[in-house]
């Protein structure tokens, strides 16, 4: 039997790599996939914590479902963000694409 | 308990029993007879694949009115293991610029998404792999694996015509995965589970008597995701050469192409078990292993169907196609799970439950075909009412010479 | 130690080195398929926490379709077919710094919380969690008015990814 608290551990790792990964990266796609790992650490704690408090109420398991259909939507939305800067600036290098800096 | 009504668990039991008595803790024992319960299922179905590429060819020549291989063994049987001695004595190259690991991977993930869909199959009412309570949605989440190594052969290799052909291909897979989705969702509502087994044993009349259209809308879309024509475009050779496997030779072209036929009969064990009963067939109580036997047979209708489709019908352009979908099978299939659902609540305990649903389905195509005629002829009637203004034209520049 | 915590413990390894390996690699589309190695390790662990169902929903959504797109992204955004460029900002060293103590914090606020180490509890027999979460997402009384806000928000999304990058033809 497994304790939460490797769970939970493993989610803020995740968590703390995603977050290393969106701020160091220079590339605007690198910066996503940073995001997507901290969706995914959220999702694990959420569902963990589903598990490990009451398993017959299903918030957790419905918040998760909801975090699934807003994550689908932000990367969507974010790559196309992504490809049509691509098209004007022909780079997607995070620092680059400092037009409006002083 | 008794060898003859479940010999495969029976089976599983005496082998955890020997492990144990060699000194294995019981899990590790019962984990161990797993594995050997999987790769003898893999075994069997490899080896299916195997006669099955004889299959594929004596199907294809009887369509063209041809005999087929038959001089290798009789009746061509051991062709395909000349085949497999082709492939493996061929040359493996690699192009400049291939990243290895990818290339490498891509015909292994391709074969390990297809061997996965296994798992879920019922075979017979006390054979199948694992009882998953999502197994319709299990099967879509394993297609999509496919998905991924069609774009890692055709980005590795390094090579516009394989990265065109694997975009066109993927787009064409993940566009038709939503008919399918909900196709695969009205035998679940139908019958109420998610659970394959569980459909196949709520399946006292057959889904197709009572949702033919969704086996016509399964079937199309099932097409779309093998990459089978009509549907091939992107493995045409006269269009693109030979799409996300261009740079591909010797075992791991043979990978792929035996992974595609063995995803084929899969779709085909598939339809057998939504949609024509799966193991149910006369006997099945008395001795369960003949379900064995039912599933196999209407498998084989199944890929037999799938085979007539493709050696008839002429390709369609890939505009065409995803044209297709979005216009038609999406929204024909939305509107096709609302009205099973409600007919199947409105119908369910009444005593003309088959006959209704059977009607019913049949009012809904008549409808659907009787709208697509409307368009059609109105589409025709614009495009004469231009031609035939510019023959008013012609005669006129003519009459004035 | 148990069948399932070795399992734990040899999906947890193989998520953290990917996930390593997705933050750090400069080929791109070698850390997309880094992330699914990840996300298939987080359906894993969902399926070790008894929710089937958002396990396999985890592959069909993230790696069926997000993955997917990442890679095309990938692809549609390079100059070149073996570009690469620098991977790290010349800060990265204080983003290695901001994670390490984010993380550390997190661990010793979590330590001191008394549920930390608790066992799962049992589930009641014949749980239909599949059944379940159904019926939540659809009953007035639970959450039907959210999973009705995610289809809008759904269809936002897709109106607006297709309008932004769309383009009219001959447009350039």
């Amino acid at each position: 039997m497994i304790p939460l608290s490797w769970y939970l551990i493993l989610s803020a790792a995740l968590f703390s790599i995603g977050l290393f990964g969106v701020l160091a990266r220079r590339n605007a796609v690198a910066i996503l996939l940073g995001i997507e790992l901290m969706l995914n650490a959220v999702n694990i704690n959420l569902v963990s914590f589903w598990r490990y408090n009451d398993p017959t109420r299903m918030d957790g398991q419905v918040f998760a479902v909801i975090v699934f259909a807003v994550a689908a939507a932000e990367v969507a939305v974010g790559l196309a963000l992504i490809i049509s800067v691509y098209r004007r600036r022909n780079t997607v290098a995070a620092d680059e694409i400092d037009l409006m800096k002083w | 308990m008794d060898f003859w009504s479940n010999p495969v668990q029976a089976a599983g039991v005496w082998l955890t029993g020997v492990f144990a008595g060699w000194g294995m803790n019981a899990d590790a024992a019962g984990i161990l007879t797993a594995f050997i319960g999987i790769l003898a299922l893999i075994s069997v179905v490899m080896v299916l694949d195997i006669f099955l590429v004889w299959t594929e060819r004596k199907i294809v020549a009887r369509f063209q009115d041809r005999l087929g291989p038959n001089r290798v063994g009789p009746f061509g049987l051991i062709q395909p293991f000349a085949d497999i001695i082709k492939l493996i004595i061929k040359e493996n190259i690699y192009p400049i610029g291939v990243d290895k690991v990818v290339f490498n991977l891509a015909p292994v993930l391709m074969m390990m998404s297809v061997l996965l869909l296994w798992a879920v199959l019922p075979l017979a009412p006390v054979l199948f792999g694992v009882d998953l309570n999502v197994g319709v949605l299990y099967l879509i989440g394993v297609g999509s694996l496919g998905t991924l190594s069609i774009i890692m052969a055709g980005w590795s290799s390094n090579n516009k015509f394989a990265l065109l052909g694997s975009f066109r291909q993927v787009a064409v897979m993940i566009s038709y995965e939503i008919p399918m989705v909900v196709a695969l969702l009205i035998p679940t509502v139908l019958s109420g589970k998610m659970g394959v087994n569980e459909i196949v044993q709520a399946q006292e009349v057959w889904y197709i008597v009572l949702a033919p259209l969704a086996f016509l809308l399964f079937l199309i879309s099932a097409t779309a995701e093998l990459g089978r024509a009509p549907f091939d475009l992107t493995e045409a050779e006269s269009e693109l050469i030979a799409g996300h496997h261009i740079e591909y030779s010797g075992m791991k072209f043979g990978l792929f192409y035996a992974a595609e036929l063995l995803h084929t009969f899969t779709f085909g064990g598939l339809i057998a078990a939504f949609f024509f009963g799966g193991w149910r067939g006369p006997w099945v109580e008395q001795v369960p292993m003949l379900g064995l036997l039912w599933f196999f047979i209407k498998a084989t209708i199944g890929y037999w169907i799938f085979g007539w489709i493709k050696y008839t019908m002429p390709r369609i352009r890939i505009d065409k196609m995803l044209d297709l979908n979005w216009k038609f099978l999406v929204p024909f299939s939305f509107v096709l799970l609302m009205f099973i659902a409600l007919m199947n609540e409105l119908l369910r305990d009444t005593s003309f439950y088959a006959i209704g649903m059977f009607l019913s389905n049949i009012l809904f195509g008549w409808v659907t075909l009787e709208i697509l005629r409307r368009r059609a002829r109105g589409e025709r009637e614009k495009l004469e009412g231009a031609k035939h203004n510019d023959h008013v034209v012609t005669t006129s520049v003519v009459h004035s010479d | 130690m148990t069948a399932m915590q070795i399992i734990f413990l040899i999906t947890a390894a193989v998520m953290l080195g990917s996930a390593f390996m997705v933050v750090t690699t400069k080929n791109l589309v070698h850390a997309a398929l880094w992330l699914i190695v990840t996300l298939f390790g987080a359906a894993v662990l969902f399926a070790t926490l008894n929710a089937g169902f958002i396990a396999v929903i985890q592959v069909v959504v993230y790696i069926g379709a997000i993955a997917i797109l990442f890679i095309f992204a990938v692809m549609l955004t390079r100059r070149t077919m073996s570009e690469t460029g620098a991977g790290l900002n010349p800060n990265w060293w204080l983003s290695a710094a901001i994670a390490v103590i984010l993380f550390g914090g997190l661990a010793w606020l979590l330590r001191g919380w008394d549920g930390f180490s608790k066992a799962a509890p049992a589930l009641p027999s014949g749980f239909d969690s599949v059944g379940a979460l159904s019926q939540a997402l659809v009953s007035p009384e639970a959450y039907v008015l959210p999973f009705e806000v995610a289809s809008v928000l759904l269809l936002a999304a897709l109106v607006g990814a297709v309008y932004i990058a769309f383009q009219k033809k001959g447009e350039e």
